[in-house]
């Protein structure tokens, strides 16, 4: 029993302080800064590859819709991970392109693939973003492709006779577990329980026979912007701090409340 | 269970670059644009085009760190038509002026003849026009200026150039993949080992371009020596800030300043503007300075202060900071270039002009002409043996301006060894002469001194060891004691500008280090350290990784490293291992 299995993967800059809308929309330096794969995408890939080394036949590809430069960058170390192959779209990876343009994009890509198995087709992503917490752009790549199995905050994922049995994160810490008959199916993650692997060079190598052509026709993919965004800042933190020894925890207590009041 | 598929197996590919930085850039850039246009098949798979790896031991092509300003004569043969608006952080040099500058905290460990400069410069501020503590030399040297040039940050030149080369899909380039050190068979280079699981990559040419302190570069000079009267004993550790400058600051981008006298006299310093309101700042501590605390993070915060340089700062805000090490040794630290499989570019390949203070076009040319003696001999169906690549490597270097230049050079820092005032006439006569005059060097090199010597006459014998002893037991460095207690003022924290050591790695782009890898310094001989009074490698450590430890050796912090390398250089008896190893600093703005 086989996967047809793809994950929809973007870029976040390195280091996220860094972040800053520019007109557009668009992130301020975004060819300067350094990328990685967007750490939500990658825990969905590090789950996605397991389950593929465990059932022969699986096939996974990823979609990742990125500036070709900066994908090409990134994938020279992702690439170095795990076996896969990449679909890469040539657009805007940040914070501040819209949810609902990027997931057509990339469900648009999904349902041009040639071989595409929808039978057994599993959609991964991340659950959110690290450069924006919007929720919802694997949920719309679901409903573009038609998909209406779809988990949220996904933690773990084992198969069971063909079965999908996922836990995913609700409210008050916990975890629900449901069990879904078989693929189509789609799973965005939260972190999953796998690490990053290491490098290996020979997976590399392989994996860039296929995604070095891959990259150089990669589909210049602009995306509708019908949302501007106009600043990032940290909330304001008030900071006072006082070294102290010796001195009773009720009597720290009452001079924060005695701040707190002020 | 690690998979079987996934275990490391020999690979083979045609060219492995060791280490990407401006020479591996000049050499891929020639190398693959001819690649590109086909005709040429590899070696390693017949019928394919020829593979070309370059394994980068940063986790990004764009994690360099230079005080870049340079009259890019190579990088513009590359690029006829380079335009620097291309490049973030890039501008041409619109102004230059050297500057020395005077102590205003009279803290700085000052020769008498300083002293005497400083005096006179002073009682007639009226014609020497001292302003800010510092006088603007009427002119700058031509050996050493840089008026057709640019000021870049090498992270953003590196990525720009590294996008352009991996688009042509002729080269792969693998950051985040140390490289621990040649594959030796037969005595002959047959390729690489990774570091970490130790894979072994096979190819008839390694090109070894690891940087100053690259572990590559060293076990070749230990197994093949160095020519006969070459020798690597001139380092200095660059330290450099990029701040953004403060709103509305009238400077323009493309302002160069180069400075002398301040922090120490034997530190040279830098100011370059890039644009878009940013500024690079930076320090060099040469290996020949006297003083056992060589801190270099202090040092660079006391010289933004000086009131010359912070009039254009002050109110900024520190954006990225990082730091290297440079081979100074230039045309007389030149190794072996060539030998049976390998070829040695850029930086440790001697290519650093030190008279000029020049090195990254300099490396960029190196590249360039090893990527054209190679694409002679795969046209030619030769293979990579050493006369062949001295043939046509070695022979172009030869003919190159890099050369004459390089030999103009090698002799210029000489007087340095004996003092600064033969160091600085020295240099000037070497550059004002063209090379046909210079001071002889003398056969024992600077050290540092040991710290009693240093503070003698400055601190009491007691209480350098009162401030040595209690610094020891607290687990720091000596150098902030040491410089308070000789009237080094207090660093006025503002969390802006002028952050602690500890936060300034946290800054920018963050120091990281995978957390499975091993530690890649080690102290050989633990009773050596605990022998060692001076301790410089503590001292000089540019991400105080290393520290007091509870043993006879210094403790290790790898998550603080940022590969300086500097600690190797610094240790007086060759006590420290610096192996390859992945992390660093993440800032592509260096």
């Amino acid at each position: 029993m086989s996967f047809d299995m793809i994950v929809c993967g973007g870029l976040a800059p390195d280091p996220l302080q860094s972040l800053e809308p520019a007109p557009g929309p668009a992130l301020k330096n975004e060819m300067m800064l350094p990328a990685v794969f967007d750490p939500w995408a990658a825990h969905a890939l590090y789950e996605a590859a397991h389950l593929a080394a465990k059932t022969p036949g699986t096939r996974l590809r990823v979609v990742s819709l990125a500036p070709k430069a900066k994908l090409q960058q990134v994938m020279m170390k992702m690439a170095q991970k795990l076996p896969f192959e990449l679909i890469p779209l040539d657009g805007p990876s940040n914070g501040f392109s819209d949810a609902g343009p990027t997931a057509d994009a990339l469900a648009a890509a999904i349902q041009a693939l040639p071989d595409l198995n929808r039978d057994r087709l599993l959609v991964f992503g991340g659950w959110e973003s690290a450069t924006r917490g919007a929720g919802v752009v694997m949920q719309i790549v679901g409903e573009r492709l038609g998909i209406t199995e779809q988990f949220l905050a996904v933690d773990e994922l084992t198969i069971d006779n063909g079965a999908l049995v996922i836990k995913e994160r609700v409210e008050g810490g916990r975890h629900m577990v449901s069990r879904c008959a078989g693929p189509p199916a789609v799973l965005a993650w939260a972190t999953g329980s796998l690490p990053e692997p290491p490098n290996h060079p020979q997976t590399g190598m392989a994996n860039m026979r296929t995604m070095m052509p891959a990259l150089q026709k990669a589909p210049a993919t602009p995306l509708a912007t019908g949302v501007s965004y106009r600043d990032v800042a940290l909330p304001k933190v008030q900071r006072d701090t006082r070294i102290v020894k010796d001195v009773p925890a009720a009597e720290i207590a009452r001079e924060l409340a005695a701040w707190v009041k002020e | 269970m690690t998979d079987p598929e996934l275990e490391p197996k020999p690979l083979d590919a045609d060219i492995l670059c060791v280490g990407f930085g401006p020479a591996t850039g000049g050499f891929l850039t020639t190398l693959t644009r001819a690649l590109a246009e086909g005709g040429i098949e590899s070696q390693a798979f017949p019928g394919m085009p020829p593979q070309v790896i370059c394994y980068e031991r940063a986790d990004d092509i764009a994690f360099g760190v230079s005080g870049v300003v340079t009259r890019a004569r190579a990088i513009r043969a590359s690029f006829p038509e380079f335009n620097p608006a291309e490049v973030p952080m890039a501008s041409p040099v619109r102004a230059e002026k050297l500057i020395y500058l005077m102590d205003p905290e009279r803290a700085s460990c000052r020769p008498l003849w300083m002293q005497a400069a400083d005096w006179t410069l002073r009682a007639f501020s009226g014609l020497t026009k001292i302003q800010d503590h510092a006088f603007e030399v009427p002119i700058v040297p031509d050996f050493l200026h840089k008026r057709d040039g640019f000021v870049m940050a090498l992270g953003q030149f590196n990525q720009w150039v590294g996008q352009q080369v991996m688009m042509t899909g002729a080269a792969q380039i693998w950051p985040g993949t140390p490289v621990a050190e040649p594959l030796i068979e037969d005595g002959k280079v047959a390729g690489v080992v990774l570091a970490g699981e130790g894979a072994e990559i096979r190819a008839p040419l390694t090109v070894v371009a690891d940087g100053p302190v690259g572990a590559v570069s060293r076990r070749l000079d230990d197994l093949f020596g160095l020519p006969e009267g070459h020798e690597r004993d001139e380092w200095a550790l660059g330290m450099k800030f990029v701040i953004e400058l403060p709103e509305g600051s009238p400077l323009e981008p493309g302002m160069v300043l180069h400075t002398i006298g301040y922090p120490e006299p034997e530190i040279f310093g830098f100011f370059y503007v890039h644009p878009g309101g940013v500024a690079s700042a930076g320090i060099f501590i040469p290996s020949w300075m006297q003083s056992p605390v060589r801190t270099g993070y202090r040092y660079l915060q006391h010289f933004i202060q000086h009131p010359y340089i912070w009039r254009h700062v002050k109110g900024g805000r520190l954006r990225s900071w990082g730091a290297k090490s440079l081979l100074e040794s230039g045309r007389r630290g030149e190794p072996h270039l060539a030998g049976d499989g390998y070829a040695r570019i850029g930086e440790n390949s001697g290519s650093t002009n030190v008279l000029t203070g020049s090195g990254v076009d300099e490396a960029w040319l190196t590249g360039v002409q090893l990527a054209e003696a190679v694409l002679e001999l795969m046209r030619e169906g030769k293979p990579y043996t050493r006369e062949n690549l001295e043939a046509r490597y070695v022979a172009r270097r030869r003919a190159s301006w890099l050369e004459s230049e390089g030999r103009v050079a090698e002799n210029a820092r000489n007087g340095f060894q004996r003092s600064l005032f033969w160091g600085f006439l020295g240099m000037a006569v070497d550059g004002l002469s063209g090379g046909r005059f210079h001071l002889p060097r003398p056969r024992g090199l600077r050290r540092p001194q040991k710290l009693i010597d240093h503070y003698f006459g400055r601190l009491p014998h007691s209480y350098v060891e009162q401030i040595a002893e209690e610094c020891t037991r607290a687990g720091r460095p000596l150098h902030d004691a040491l410089m308070d207690a000789v009237g080094w003022p207090e660093i006025p924290y503002d969390g802006q500008l002028l952050v602690s050591h500890q936060d300034a790695l946290l800054m920018g782009g963050k120091v990281q280090a995978p957390a499975d890898a091993e530690d890649h310094v080690i102290f050989r001989d633990h009773q050596v350290c605990a022998a060692c009074d001076t301790r410089v490698c503590i001292e000089i450590c540019s991400g105080e990784a290393i520290r007091p430890g509870d043993g006879p050796a210094p403790a290790f912090d790898r998550e603080k490293c940022v590969h300086c390398g500097a600690c190797l250089w610094n240790c007086p008896v060759g006590n420290v291992v610096f192996a390859a190893g992945p992390g660093g600093l993440h800032s592509a703005e260096n």
